[in-house]
């Protein structure tokens, strides 16, 4: 398919993409590795009349000691993530689930930011984020502010971020030596999941956080299951309750019942491996 | 295996890389898309996004304001301008009292599938004819769809609402209807299989796309086409435009495989000519993968019912199918044909007494169905295969001991054998090809571990699958085909010329689309005439060039076409031979010809290479008297059987019962396709093949909703296998040369497809036995393994 007609501004700084959105409301989105916009571009699914291009941008591409967090730039590359000594050191979820991202030419240009500004329920990084208890750094108009994931993800293809707003920075606390497990289940090594889930046994008094994938209108942390776990649970009783408070959508990969069947069974995985 | 570079003597049979593909890889191939020329205007298509509906009223006043638009015409301007003088070809009517509604390029006044053109816009870029095309306001008056063979069956709405039926014919094969009903009435076991086949999308690398170009005087047009089939596109362009054969060229450029979408003669080719013609301006488009959904006719589509009769050791008294196939909206160039490409196969490798097939069309408010890699033989290879694994259960005997009980010569080598489905298998040898998949596959310690995860209660059970297929190729003997109504021959024609410079120039009418043609024509000739294969240059795919052909489909090529290019070489060698003769003042009873040479037996000093003989030849100077110059030969060959390729496949696949979730392990294929010419090329058709039929087993499917639309048109949802879901396979052959032909040849190009979507299936079947799981739908999805072991335990329970 083609897309309709758009305009297209190339921002050249961070400010310069906000003055653009500012100035578009909108009707602007904002274009990094473009995988999840253009393609519902080319369906006609999303028509925006202005694309303000951020890919080039470099100077948000990085990953950084932040002291008690990985500090990462908005638009770094997938591939940039998986292949991080700091992250598989540190944050060695984030790496991981970031080679679990589509293709190796879909990961060389898809960003962080992008995926999490999607806020697409079906996607990897997103339950990562989560299960991480990491946080995004915003930046508009008024200055920055930081939003914590579990306050991100506020609806299907919705998230907190304003329509001025750009995603700067994401920080992923350190779960140095943590347990850690994503478990993805797909039809084929490129393809979103059917369900996944995600957990990091934080080791700091926390507990276990577990975010699952495709269960409900956006990406979210099982409470039911970090409840459980709280309150002493073994990790096959609070893996039965990991469809609880889940909306799972029905498609041609499965109904409501089977993923709510592969969440329990994916969790049940991933607490294992992590060692909660 | 590897392929060497060197020019041996002898290079048939040996794995040479092709000389297509340098081109092909470093992105130098021409495909139509990337060939433009000044002045081309863009189609935009204006599809029906409703299954079945009449056209209320079209307004295009906006469309055709746009800048850059050129034209909009609907379906009934078009028809008023005379663009055609008969409906798109349907060249096999299976009977004569098929039903075939017409089916124009634009609809006129119903749309019969979603994707049916109703309008078209003509726009300076691709982007601006797809903009109007969107501004085109269509009116409908909905009407009720068809949209499954069920509810074709049912017939409460009709897919043409001025017909009062659904069913398009009934075709059988009924050898002996008494002698199958005695077999089933005395048979100690009877199994009956009823199967899905579901639509698949077809999904060649390079989308469909025209351009036709006007000659600058008129009247001519060159139509550049990503098909399989320009010659037939030629003939059929001709037949319903009125333009004269003689004023169309038809090229296929670098075409991106086919797997039969590409054999059609579809409204987009039909549209390019015409429009081209009238404008005088180039026409063109590229389909979308998207719009591919629509556009391009789709494979498979059938219910089947196969019951097989048997006494108590399991050895088959008779086989009864019945099969109801989806034609979709209309009959395109083949589509009724397909199944009864399948009918002769239901027997499979069996020695079977008894057989009867029949077979009835249904049209449906879905996209045209047509041939898709197999075209019907996959289908009854499945067929077969599956039910032979319920007779293995039914006698309780494992489905290699149930196989060998039943193989035509006993499982021994056999010639020219009669079959009960009338054909004449040309050559087989099946329990060799057994004992070699067996083997390969490590049988025995693949059933020793299945034993330990069933005896220790693992979560991923593990489940073998055999299949041993046979398939119809080298389409086929012209008189085959005239007794099947198909509306054309079967031959294949070769030139063979000598250029003065020793070189070589083969022009083929087999079309290639991806198989390397190329190189194994040039193989065969290279040890034909004793030169290097470097020397040969293969012509094809024009019309102009190669003004004669039938093209490319079925398995036919090297098993048709090949042996033409082989015999139009011998040719070239008695003609020469009497040159040299004359030259060399021999007797040419004592010349032979071996090395590129001749030379006078018993004189191994008197010789006379065949280029010095193609340069007299080409100088006239001294030729014996009354023969013309050049050295130049051509054939056309039309082959007096099919030919039978056969194999033996075992699929292992692990079943994790948790998710439902099946991943293949490890596939073995032995294949005899006769004669080799390059094993090279046959692994990568064998490699192809296994996981197109895979995907059907296990990923793909085009699935309606209830108003006949497309829920998975996309590859999003539409699920291609790439090389991450397969295994490294493990491959070997046999070799058992056919008896239909000079080079023993069969020909490879569908074997993997149906051989191995029955073996993977039989494989989950056997994973799941111990829960009591006698059959489970294509493709076995990981939600419908969960549900069916759920289902079986609950049985159980």
């Amino acid at each position: 398919m083609i897309p309709a007609p758009v305009d297209y501004v190339e921002a050249e700084s961070a400010d310069a993409a906000i003055a653009a959105l500012t100035q578009h409301g909108d009707e602007a989105k904002l274009l990094a590795g473009g995988h999840s916009l253009i393609p519902l571009m080319k369906f006609r699914l999303a028509t925006p009349t202005v694309l303000v291009d951020i890919g080039r941008l470099g100077d948000l591409s990085y990953i950084n000691d932040g002291g008690d967090h990985i500090a990462i730039g908005a638009l770094t590359t997938h591939r940039a993530l998986e292949t991080s000594a700091l992250l598989q050191a540190d944050a060695p979820i984030m790496a991981h689930v970031a080679s679990q991202v589509g293709d190796p030419s879909v990961r060389h240009r898809g960003t962080l930011g992008g995926s999490l500004a999607h806020g697409d329920p079906a996607s990897d990084l997103p339950a990562a984020l989560l299960a991480s208890g990491g946080s995004v750094v915003a930046k508009g108009p008024n200055g920055e502010r930081v939003i914590p994931a579990s306050e991100l993800f506020t609806g299907f293809l919705e998230t907190a971020l304003a329509a001025d707003e750009l995603m700067t920075e994401v920080r992923i606390p350190k779960a140095t030596g943590a347990g850690w497990s994503y478990q993805k289940f797909n039809r084929r090594a490129q393809d979103w999941a059917i369900v996944g889930a995600a957990a990091v046994a934080s080791g700091n008094g926390d507990g276990t956080r577990v975010a699952l994938v495709n269960m409900g209108p956006t990406p979210m942390l099982s409470s039911a299951v970090g409840s459980a776990l709280s309150g002493g649970a073994s990790a096959a009783d609070a893996a039965a309750l990991a469809a609880e408070g889940t909306s799972p959508p029905e498609d041609l990969n499965g109904d409501a019942e089977y993923r709510s069947h592969l969440a329990r069974v994916l969790v049940k995985r991933a607490l294992d491996e992590a060692g909660s | 295996m590897t392929a060497t570079e060197s020019a041996p003597a002898n290079v048939v049979g040996t794995p040479r890389l092709r000389k297509e593909d340098p081109k092909l890889l470093t992105g130098e191939g021409k495909y139509v898309d990337d060939i433009h020329v000044p002045g081309e205007l863009w189609m935009g298509m204006v599809r029906s996004p409703h299954a079945h509906a009449k056209i209320s009223s079209i307004e295009t006043s906006a469309a055709a304001e746009m800048d850059g638009v050129h034209a909009v015409y609907t379906g009934a301007q078009l028809a008023d301008m005379g663009l055609w003088i008969a409906p798109l070809p349907c060249a096999w009517p299976v009977t004569d009292d098929m039903v075939n509604p017409p089916h124009f390029p634009v609809a006129t006044e119903a749309a019969h599938h979603v994707g049916d053109i109703v309008a078209v816009v003509l726009a300076d870029s691709r982007y601006g004819a797809v903009d109007a095309a969107e501004l085109v306001d269509v009116e409908y008056e909905v009407l009720p769809a068809v949209a499954s063979i069920a509810e074709a069956r049912d017939g409460s709405a009709t897919a043409h609402h001025d017909l009062d039926s659904n069913k398009a014919f009934h075709w059988p094969l009924m050898p002996d209807p008494d002698a199958l009903e005695a077999a089933f009435a005395s048979a100690t076991h009877v199994v009956k299989g009823e199967f899905v086949q579901q639509r698949l999308i077809p999904a060649a690398m390079e989308p469909r796309g025209v351009l036709a170009i006007p000659s600058p005087a008129g009247g001519d047009v060159t139509l550049y086409s990503a098909t399989q089939v320009p010659h037939i596109l030629k003939v059929m362009i001709a037949a319903t435009t009125g333009l004269p054969e003689a004023k169309l060229r038809i090229i296929a450029p670098s075409v991106g495989g086919g797997f039969g979408a590409k054999l059609n003669v579809n409204p987009d080719e039909l549209l390019a000519v015409t429009l081209a013609n009238k404008l005088g301006r180039a026409v063109r488009w590229t389909e979308s993968r998207s719009e591919a959904a629509f556009s391009t006719h789709q494979g498979r589509g059938q219910l089947q019912t196969i019951e097989i009769a048997a006494d108590e050791s399991g050895k088959i008294a008779g086989v009864r199918v019945h099969i109801d196939a989806d034609m979709g909206a209309y009959m395109m160039l083949i589509t009724p044909g397909v199944p009864l490409l399948g009918s002769f196969l239901y027997t499979g490798v069996y020695d079977v007494p008894a057989f009867g097939f029949t077979c009835d069309g249904y049209f449906t408010n879905l996209t045209p169905t047509d041939a898709y890699r197999g075209a019907g033989r996959p289908e009854a290879s499945y067929a077969i295969e599956r039910a032979m694994d319920m007779l293995a259960a039914k006698v309780g005997v494992g489905p290699d001991e149930i196989r060998r009980r039943n193989y035509l010569g006993g499982g021994g080598p056999f010639e020219n054998l009669e079959t009960a489905s009338t054909l004449v298998f040309d050559s087989g040898n099946y329990g060799p090809s057994m004992d070699a998949a067996l083997e390969m596959a490590g049988y025995a310690d693949l059933r020793a571990e299945q034993q330990r995860r069933r005896d220790a209660g693992e979560s991923k059970q593990m489940g073998i699958g055999l299949c041993t297929y046979v398939e119809i190729c080298g389409l086929a003997p012209s008189r085959a085909l005239g007794g099947l109504n198909y509306g054309a021959g079967g031959w294949e024609h070769a030139v063979v010329r000598f250029l003065p410079t020793g070189k070589v120039e083969v022009v083929t009418g087999s079309t290639p689309h991806g198989q390397g043609h190329e190189t194994s024509w040039s193989m065969i000739v290279a040890d034909k005439l004793g030169i290097d294969p470097d020397d040969v240059q293969v012509l094809h795919s024009d019309t102009a060039i190669s003004p004669l052909g039938l093209d490319t489909y079925g398995s036919r090529s090297l098993a048709v076409g090949g042996v033409a290019v082989a015999m139009a070489c011998d040719k070239v060698i008695e003609k020469a031979k009497l040159i040299a003769a004359h030259q060399m003042e021999a007797n040419a009873d004592d010349l032979e010809f071996a090395g590129g040479a001749f030379t006078v037996k018993g004189s191994p000093e008197s010789t006379m290479p065949i280029q010095a003989i193609a340069f007299g030849a080409f100088t006239a100077h001294n030729l014996p008297d009354g023969m013309e110059p050049n050295l130049q030969e051509q054939v056309t060959f039309d082959p007096p059987n099919f030919a039978f390729p056969f194999g033996t496949h075992v699929a292992v696949v692990e079943v994790d019962e948790d998710t439902g979730d099946v991943s293949l392990m490890d596939y073995t294929a032995i294949d005899d396709c006769g004669t080799q010419i390059n094993p090279l090329i046959v692994e990568g058709q064998v490699h192809g093949g296994i996981v197109q039929g895979v995907a059907q087993a296990l990923w793909e499917e085009a699935s309606y909703d209830a108003d006949g639309n497309c829920k998975n048109p996309s590859f999003l949802d539409y699920l291609v296998p790439s090389a991450a879901e397969v295994p490294s396979m493990k491959l070997g052959s046999t070799t058992t040369p056919s008896t239909s032909n000079p080079l023993g040849v069969k020909g490879v190009g569908e074997a993997g497809t149906i051989g191995s979507a029955a073996a993977v299936i039989n494989a989950v079947c056997d994973a799941l036995s111990p829960y009591g799981v006698t059959d489970i739908a294509m493709p076995a999805t990981p939600a419908r393994v969960w549900k069916t072991i759920q289902q079986a335990k609950g049985g159980q329970s």
